[in-house]
C-alpha cells in the first residue's frame, strides 16, 4: 500500500520563505515578511492536509487487517553514495509521520501567526521569521526522513536553528549581562544537543556496521542482522539492537532533554517566548519520542534498553516536576513542566506503548504550546515581566489568556474529559501492566508507575501553583516595566522579596511602552489595564484554537475500559491508526527474538482494575489541584511561608535545582578548559615546540658552533651550504644505491 | 595539452606580471587577477572528464631530460579532479581578497601568488616522480616569501620555521625517490621517475619500511599530523590572509594528496604496518587539535588548530583503505578547503578594518556587520560538521569507512595499539569512537569562537562603526557559502567521479600489498600481471576480482606459499577481498 507523493514540497516551502526572509528581509516590509512566513508554513500545512486526509487515509483504509503499511513515499534524488554507502533523499509518510506533520504544521502556523503579534515591535523581524522558518523546515525533514543520516540532518538542523533563537537577543539592547547570557543558552543548547548527537552517530555506525544500510525500512527487514552478537570494548556480548539501541537512545536524550541531558532546556527558556512554545515544547524536543517509536522495531529488540528508557523517563518525570514546585520564573516552571511531560513520553515508549507516547505528544503539544503562549502573553502584557511574585489578579484584565490558561492547565494536571488526563492516563496504565523480561516484571511496573503517579500529583500541584500565583487574587507587582533577569538568580526564596532595582533597560518590545509605566507607578492592584499591555487577535486567535485541541483532542484516544463500557471495540481511535506502525517491533520481536520482549503483563487484561486506577489518577489530580488552589488562592498562603521556612533546606536543594548546572561546572565544563589550557602551554609549546623542535633547532646549531669557521651569519651562505648538504646526501644516496645494487 | 595549459598559465601571468612597471599596482592586480580567473576557466575544460572510468585522462607525456628518464607527465583522474578545481577555484578568490589587505611590493605577491598556484596545480597532476618533486619544492619559495614579506608579527620565524620543517621532510623523499629511480633502473634496465611505470614494481619488505616513512615524513608535516603540527599556527597566525586561505585551502591537502597517491600504493606493506601508529596519531591530532584550538584567544591561530583536528580527520580516512573512507577523505579535502578558507578569509575581512586577530578585541559584531555575520556562520557551521552542509558528509563517510574497516583488522596485530586485549577487533571502532568525539569538541570550539565575535553587546566603541561587507568582500566569501550549501545538499557530483578512481588505488593497493608480502628481502620486483588498469583505459576491477591464486604466480617465481610465510608475522593476513565486490555490499532497501 504504497504510493508516490511529492512530499519534498512539505519542508521545501518553509525552506523557501526562510531563504527569502533571511535573504531579503531587510529590503521587505514587514507585512512581506509575515506573507512569506505564516504562507510558507500555512502552505506546508495545507499539503500535509491534503496528503493526509486525500491520499493517505484511503490507503490505511484499504490496508487495514494487513501488516502492509500504508505509506506515501518520494525518493527526491541520491544524496550520498560512496563506497558502501547509498542514502537517497527519501521522505515517507505514515500514520506516525502523519501524526507529526499535523502537529509541526498546525501548531507551527499557529505559532507563527503569534509571533506576528508578539513579536511586532521586533528590530530584526525578519531574521526571527526566517530562523523560525528555517526550524519548521528541518523538522518536518526529520519527521519525513527515510534513513537515519537524513533524519540527522533533520535532527542537527533543528538544534542549530534553536541554538539561534535562544540566542535571538544577542545584546538584548545593550543589557550587556542578558545578551551574553541568551548566547550563551544558545550554545549549551547545542552543546548538550551534540553530546547526545554523537552518540546518536555512533549508533548509526553500529547499525551500518551490522547490516550495511541506514534506511529504516531496511534495517527493519534485517532483524535477524539486530539480533547478532557484539562485544564492545570486550564487554558483553550484547545484541547490535542493543549497543545500537542504547546510543540512539542517548542522543534523545540530549534531544529530548532527559536525565542526564536535560540541563540545556530550562536555559533555553531564554529565548522569545512563541521559541519556546514551538521548539521546545511542542515540536524538536519531542523528537527523541518520535525517533524511538519511529525505531520501534529496534527498540522491542532490546528488553534491557527498553527498560532503560522507562526508568530515565520516570525519573525525569519525577525529578522535574519536583523542581517545577520552586521556580519563580513562569517560564522556568513550564521549562521543568515539559523535561517532566517528556519523561511520560519515555515511560510510555520504554513500556512497548508506542501509541500512547505519540498520544501524549500529541495532545502535549497543545496543551503545552497554549501554556507558554499564554505565558507569552502574560510576559507581553506585563512589559517584560517573567517573575510570579510580581504578578497576580491577571483574571480579569487578561480574560482571553485566562480562560485558554486554564483550560491547558486543567489539562496538564490531569483533569478529565479534558486530553491531558486521557493520554496520561494511558501511559499510567500501561506502565503498571507492563512485563519486561529483562528487568523482572514484579517491581519494575510498581516502580514506574510509583513514580508517574507521584509526577502526577506534582504537576497538578506546580500547575496550579502556577496558575493561582498569575491570575487570582490581587496584583503584587510594584513596576510594571522591570527588566527581570531570567537565569533563576533569585536564591533568596522570599515571595515578594523581590529586588525592585535594576529596571533599567527597557523590554525586547520596549520601543513604545517600556517608558510608560517606568517610573515606578506604586499601585499594586489589579486590572489596570492602562499599564498592560493586551494582546491583539493575532496573539488570541492561536490560544483559542490550542485551547480547544487541549480541551478536545482527548476523545481521540478514549481508554478501552470507556469502550467497553459503552460497548464499543477499539475505541481508541489514535491507537488504531497508529497500529500498524508501531506494532511492527512486537511482530519482528516475536518472530525473530522468540517472544523475549517488553509485552502486557496480566493486569492488562482486568478492566477492574484500569477503571480503579483511572479513579485513582483522578482523585490525585482533583485532590492536588485543589490544595494548590487553596494554597495559592490569594498569592502565597501563610502555610506555604511557614512550610518553606520549615524545610529550608529542602526548598533551596530544589530552588537550585539540586545544584545540578554547578556540579557539570565542575566536573565537565571547567576541568575541559584546564585541559584545554595545560595542552596547549604545556604539551604544544613547552614539549613539542620548545623541547622538540626548538631543542632539535640547538642541537644541530651545537653542532654547527663546532664548525664555527663555516658560520659567517650570512644567509647566502646558509643557502649554499643547504644546497651542498641536499647534493651530498643525494650523491650518498645514489651512491650507496649503485654500489649496494652493484655489489 | 589542457593539463599543461592549467599548470603553466598562472606561470605565464607571473612572467607578464613581472614586467609590468612597479607603479601599476592597479593594473597589477586586475591582471594577476584575470589571469587565475583565466586559469579557473580553462580548468573548467576538465568538465569533460569522464567519471565513470577509472583512468588517466587527459595525458600529457613528452621526455623532458631524456637522459635521466624524466619526463614531463601529467595526468588527472577522479583522485586529483576536483583538488585541481579547488585549487584553480579558491586561488581567484584569494587574490581579490588581497585588494585591500597587501599594499606593499603588490608586483611580487602576485608574482608569488601565481607561482604558487602553478606549484599545487603541478603537485596534483604530475605523475612523473622527477617533476612532482620539482613542484613540490616550488610551492615552498612563494609560501616562505608571502609569510617572510607580507606577514604579520613575528613574521621571519614563522617563515623559517615553516621552510625548515618542510624541507627536512621533503629531503628524505628526494632520497627516496632517488633510490627508487636507481633502484628500478638498476633491476629493470629502464631508468624511469615514472609513477605509472614504477607502480609496476615492487620493493622487498625491508627496504619499503625506510621508503614508506621518508615519505611519510615529508608528507606528515605538509598535513600536518601530530605532533609535526607546530609550524602550523604559526605559519598560519603571522602570514598575511591570502597566504592562510592558500595554506588551509589547498597546501596542507598537498600532504594527504602525497599519502594517498604516493606514500600508500608505493609501498603497501610499510603502509600496512604503519597504519595504526599513524591513526592514533591522527585521533590523537582530531581530539588534541580540537583541545587546543578551544585555549586560543587569537582566532587565526584558533582555526589553525581546528585544521590540524580536522586534518586528522582526513588521514583517518585514508588509512582505513576501503572505498567510503577514501572518497570521505577527498571529500573532507574539499569541503575543508572551502570552509576553513572561508574561515581565514572572514577573520581576514576583521582583521582589515580593526588590524587584530584577538578575539577579547571583538563581540557583538552581528549587529554592525550581520551580513557578514551570517556568511560567517554559515561556513563556521559547515566546518563543525553539519548536516546539510559540507563539511559533514566528509566527516560521516570517514567514520562509515573507519568503523567498517577489516583490511587491516585481518592482520590481527596491526591495530592492537590502540585496543584493549581481548578485544583486538573492536580496534578500528575505538578508533571511530574517539574521532566521533570530535564532532562534539569541533562544536565546542567554534561556538565559542563564533559567541566571542558576533555575540553579547559591542564592548569596544570601535566595533560599533564597523563596516559590513561591501561587494566584493561579498564576491568573495558568497561563492564558498554557496559551494558549502551545494556539497551538502547535493554531494554526488563530487564523489561520482572519485569512486572509480579510488576503487582503482584499492584495486591496485591490495594486489601490490598481496605481491610485497611475499617479497621479503630487498630489491625490485616486477609484478607481469598487470596492475589492473595502472593505463589509461578503464578499470575493470568490477569484472576480474583480483585472486591470490590468480596472480601469485607472477609476481612469485618458486616456492609454495605457505613456505614462504613465517606463520606467525603475516600468517593472518588473509586475501584482499575485491574492493568493489564488498564495496557494493548488500544494496540498501533489498529483501
Amino acid at each position: 500500500m504504497t504510493k508516490t507523493f511529492p512530499l519534498l514540497w512539505i519542508p521545501l516551502l518553509p525552506l523557501l520563505g526562510a531563504a527569502i526572509n533571511l535573504l531579503c528581509g531587510r529590503v521587505l516590509s514587514r507585512r512581506a515578511v509575515n506573507v512569506v512566513a505564516c504562507g510558507s508554513v500555512a502552505g506546508a500545512l495545507g499539503v500535509v492536509v491534503f496528503a493526509v486526509f486525500g491520499r493517505l487515509w484511503p490507503l490505511v483504509g484499504a490496508a487495514e487487517g494487513t501488516h502492509l503499511p500504508a505509506r506515501l513515499v518520494q525518493t527526491a534524488y541520491a544524496w550520498i553514495t560512496a563506497g558502501s554507502v547509498d542514502l537517497p533523499v527519501g521522505l515517507v509518510c505514515d500514520p506516525l509521520s502523519a501524526v507529526m506533520l499535523l502537529v509541526v504544521t498546525l501548531v507551527g502556523f499557529l505559532i507563527h501567526l503569534y509571533s506576528t503579534g508578539y513579536m511586532a515591535h521586533e528590530r530584526d523581524y525578519a531574521r526571527f521569521f526566517g530562523y523560525l522558518n528555517l526550524f519548521t523546515g528541518a523538522m518536518l525533514i526529520l519527521v519525513l526522513a527515510d534513513n537515519l543520516p537524513l533524519l540527522f540532518v533533520g535532527w542537527e538542523g533543528v538544534g542549530v536553528c534553536s541554538y539561534l533563537l535562544i540566542g535571538f537577543w544577542y545584546d538584548k539592547d545593550g543589557t550587556e549581562r542578558l545578551g551574553l547570557a541568551n548566547a550563551m543558552a544558545g550554545r549549551k543548547a547545542f552543546l548538550v544537543n551534540r553530546v547526545g548527537d554523537v552518540a546518536f552517530l555512533l549508533g548509526m555506525l553500529v547499525l551500518f556496521a551490522a547490516t550495511r544500510t541506514l534506511s529504516i525500512e531496511s534495517l527493519a527487514l534485517r532483524a535477524s542482522d539486530l539480533l547478532l552478537p557484539l562485544h564492545p570494548l570486550g564487554l558483553g556480548p550484547y545484541t547490535v539492537a542493543g549497543v545500537a539501541g542504547l546510543l540512539l537512545f542517548i542522543g534523545a536524550m540530549g534531544k529530548s532533554a532527559q536525565i542526564p541531558l536535560y540541563v540545556w532546556l530550562p536555559d533555553a527558556m531564554a529565548g522569545p517566548t512563541p521559541v519556546s512554545a514551538l521548539i521546545h515544547a511542542a515540536t524538536m524536543v519531542t523528537a527523541g519520542v518520535y525517533m524511538v517509536a519511529r525505531m520501534n522495531f529496534l527498540f522491542m529488540l532490546s528488553p534491557a534498553v527498553m527498560g532503560l528508557i522507562a526508568l530515565v523517563g520516570a525519573t525525569t518525570a519525577l525529578f522535574a516536576a519536583s523542581i517545577g514546585f520552586a521556580q519563580h520564573d513562569i517560564k522556568k516552571v513550564l521549562a521543568y513542566s515539559t523535561i517532566s511531560q517528556l519523561g511520560y513520553m519515555f515511560v510510555a515508549v520504554g513500556v512497548g506503548a508506542f501509541s500512547a507516547g505519540i498520544f501524549h505528544l500529541f495532545t502535549h503539544a497543545f496543551f503545552k504550546a497554549c501554556l507558554f503562549l499564554g505565558a507569552g502573553a502574560i510576559i507581553h502584557a506585563l512589559h517584560d515581566e517573567q517573575d510570579l511574585r510580581q504578578m497576580g489578579g491577571l483574571r480579569r484584565p487578561l480574560a482571553t489568556t485566562h480562560w485558554t490558561f486554564l483550560v491547558s492547565t486543567l489539562a496538564i494536571a490531569g483533569i478529565p474529559p479534558l486530553s491531558g488526563f486521557f493520554s496520561k492516563d494511558e501511559i499510567l496504565w500501561r506502565a503498571i501492566a507492563t512485563a519486561n523480561p529483562a528487568l523482572g516484571s514484579t517491581w519494575l511496573p510498581a516502580l514506574l508507575y510509583v513514580m508517574s503517579l507521584a509526577a502526577a500529583l506534582c504537576t497538578a500541584f506546580y500547575m496550579f501553583r502556577l496558575y493561582g500565583l498569575v491570575f487570582l487574587g490581587e496584583r503584587r507587582g510594584t513596576a510594571p516595566a522591570s527588566s527581570h533577569g531570567h537565569a533563576g538568580g533569585h536564591v533568596g526564596g522570599h515571595p515578594g522579596g523581590h529586588a525592585g532595582g535594576g529596571h533599567a533597560g527597557g523590554g525586547h518590545a520596549g520601543s513604545g511602552h517600556a517608558g510608560s509605566g517606568h517610573a515606578g507607578s506604586g499601585h499594586a492592584g489589579s486590572g489596570h489595564a492602562g499599564d498592560l499591555h493586551l494582546p491583539g487577535p493575532a496573539m488570541e486567535a492561536p490560544l483559542i484554537v490550542l485551547a480547544g485541541g487541549a480541551a478536545l483532542l482527548g476523545l481521540l484516544g478514549l481508554p478501552e475500559v470507556v469502550g467497553s463500557w459503552l460497548g464499543i471495540e477499539h475505541i481508541n481511535l489514535f491507537e488504531r491508526w497508529l497500529a500498524p506502525v508501531v506494532d511492527q517491533g512486537a511482530r519482528l520481536a516475536d518472530r525473530w527474538a522468540g517472544g523475549q520482549r517488553v509485552a502486557a503483563n496480566a493486569l492488562a487484561e482486568s478492566h477492574g482494575l484500569e477503571a480503579l486506577l483511572l479513579l485513582l489518577s483522578v482523585a490525585v489530580a482533583v485532590g492536588s489541584s485543589a490544595l494548590a488552589w487553596k494554597l495559592y488562592r490569594a498569592g502565597p498562603s501563610a502555610l506555604v511561608e511557614r512550610l518553606t521556612a520549615r524545610l529550608r533546606w529542602f526548598y533551596r536543594l530544589v530552588l537550585n535545582k539540586y545544584w545540578v548546572d554547578e556540579l557539570y561546572d565542575w566536573t565537565i565544563v571547567r576541568p575541559y578548559k584546564a585541559l584545554a589550557v595545560v595542552l596547549f602551554q604545556l604539551v604544544d609549546r613547552l614539549v613539542i615546540d620548545r623541547l622538540g623542535v626548538h631543542g632539535t633547532a640547538r642541537s644541530v646549531d651545537g653542532v654547527g658552533r663546532v664548525l664555527r669557521r663555516l658560520q659567517t651569519g650570512n644567509v647566502q651562505h646558509y643557502v649554499v651550504g643547504l644546497v651542498i648538504g641536499i647534493t651530498a646526501l643525494v650523491v650518498g644516496v645514489v651512491g650507496a644505491a649503485l654500489l649496494g645494487g652493484g655489489g | 595539452m589542457l593539463l599543461t595549459a592549467i599548470v603553466l598559465l598562472p606561470l605565464l601571468g607571473a612572467l607578464v606580471v613581472a614586467l609590468l612597471p612597479r607603479a601599476e599596482e592597479r593594473a597589477t592586480r586586475h591582471l594577476g587577477f584575470a589571469f587565475t580567473l583565466l586559469t579557473f576557466a580553462v580548468s573548467l575544460g576538465l568538465a569533460a572528464f569522464r567519471p565513470a572510468e577509472a583512468g588517466w585522462q587527459f595525458v600529457v607525456q613528452r621526455p623532458w631530460v631524456a637522459s635521466l628518464g624524466i619526463d614531463f607527465h601529467l595526468a588527472v583522474d577522479g583522485i586529483s579532479l576536483w583538488l585541481v578545481l579547488l585549487t584553480t577555484f579558491l586561488t581567484p578568490i584569494v587574490l581579490l581578497s588581497s585588494y585591500r589587505a597587501i599594499t606593499t611590493r603588490v608586483k611580487e605577491f602576485v608574482v608569488a601568488m601565481l607561482v604558487l598556484e602553478t606549484g599545487m596545480l603541478g603537485v596534483f597532476l604530475a605523475l612523473d616522480l622527477f617533476l612532482f618533486y620539482v613542484f613540490w619544492e616550488l610551492v615552498l619559495v612563494p609560501m616562505y616569501l608571502i609569510i617572510g614579506i607580507w606577514g604579520h608579527g613575528d613574521r621571519i620565524y614563522a617563515a623559517l620555521k615553516f621552510v625548515l620543517y618542510t624541507v627536512v621532510g621533503s629531503l628524505l623523499m628526494l632520497a627516496a625517490i632517488i633510490y627508487l629511480y636507481v633502484t628500478h633502473g638498476q633491476a629493470t634496465g629502464h631508468y624511469t621517475f615514472d609513477y605509472t611505470t614504477l607502480m609496476l614494481s615492487v620493493w622487498g619488505r625491508g627496504e619499503q619500511l625506510w621508503l614508506f616513512l621518508a615519505f611519510a615524513l615529508a608528507f606528515a608535516i605538509k598535513v600536518p599530523l601530530f605532533p609535526l603540527h607546530t609550524w602550523l599556527p604559526d605559519a598560519h597566525t603571522q602570514a598575511p590572509t591570502a597566504g592562510s586561505v592558500v595554506l588551509a585551502g589547498v597546501l596542507l591537502k598537498l600532504g594527504t594528496y602525497g599519502f594517498l597517491r604516493f606514500a600508500l600504493p608505493l609501498f603497501p606493506w610499510a603502509a600496512a604496518r604503519c597504519a595504526p601508529y599513524l591513526a592514533a596519531l591522527a585521533v590523537i591530532g582530531i581530539i588534541y587539535g580540537a583541545l587546543v584550538a578551544y585555549a586560543q584567544q587569537d582566532a587565526k591561530r584558533l582555526v589553525a588548530y581546528s585544521s590540524v583536528s580536522h586534518l586528522g580527520f582526513v588521514m583517518l580516512g585514508l588509512l582505513a583503505m576501503n572505498s567510503t573512507g577514501l572518497q570521505g577523505s577527498l571529500f573532507l579535502m574539499l569541503s575543508h578547503g572551502v570552509s576553513t578558507g572561508g574561515l581565514f578569509l572572514a577573520i581576514g575581512v576583521l582583521y582589515e578594518r580593526r588590524h587584530t586577530n584577538e578575539l577579547a578585541q571583538f563581540g557583538g559584531l552581528w549587529r554592525p556587520m550581520p551580513i557578514f555575520a551570517g556568511l560567517f556562520m554559515v561556513i563556521m557551521l559547515s566546518s563543525a560538521g553539519l548536516p546539510g552542509l559540507g563539511g559533514f558528509v566528509g566527516e560521516f563517510l570517514i567514520l562509515v569507512g573507519t568503523f567498517t574497516h577489516r583490511l587491516f583488522v585481518d592482520g590481527g596485530e596491526q591495530l592492537r595499539l590502540l585496543t584493549l586485549p581481548g578485544a583486538w577487533h573492536w580496534g578500528p571502532r575505538v578508533v571511530a569512537g574517539l574521532a566521533a568525539l570530535g564532532v562534539l569538541l569541533g562544536a565546542v570550539y567554534l561556538l565559542a569562537m563564533f559567541q566571542k565575535l558576533m555575540f553579547g553587546p559591542i564592548t569596544q566603541p570601535k566595533n560599533a562603526e564597523l563596516r559590513d561587507l561591501d561587494a566584493r568582500e561579498i564576491a568573495v566569501l558568497a561563492p564558498l557559502v554557496v559551494l558549502t550549501f551545494v556539497m551538502g545538499i547535493y554531494p554526488r557530483p563530487f564523489l561520482a567521479p572519485m569512486e572509480p578512481a579510488v576503487n582503482r588505488l584499492l584495486h591496485d593497493f591490495s594486489v601490490r600489498y598481496a605481491a610485497s608480502r611475499d617479497h621479503q628481502g630487498s630489491g625490485v620486483r616486477r609484478l607481469r600481471g598487470k596492475v589492473d588498469a595502472l593505463g589509461d583505459e578503464a578499470d575493470q576491477a568490477t569484472a576480474v576480482p583480483p585472486a591470490p591464486a590468480r596472480r601469485s604466480p607472477s609476481v612469485r617465481p618458486s616456492a609454495p606459499r605457505a613456505a614462504e610465510l613465517p606463520s606467525g608475522r603475516a600468517a593472518g593476513v588473509r586475501p584482499l577481498k575485491p574492493p568493489l565486490a564488498r564495496s557494493r555490499g548488500p544494496a540498501r532497501g533489498a529483501a
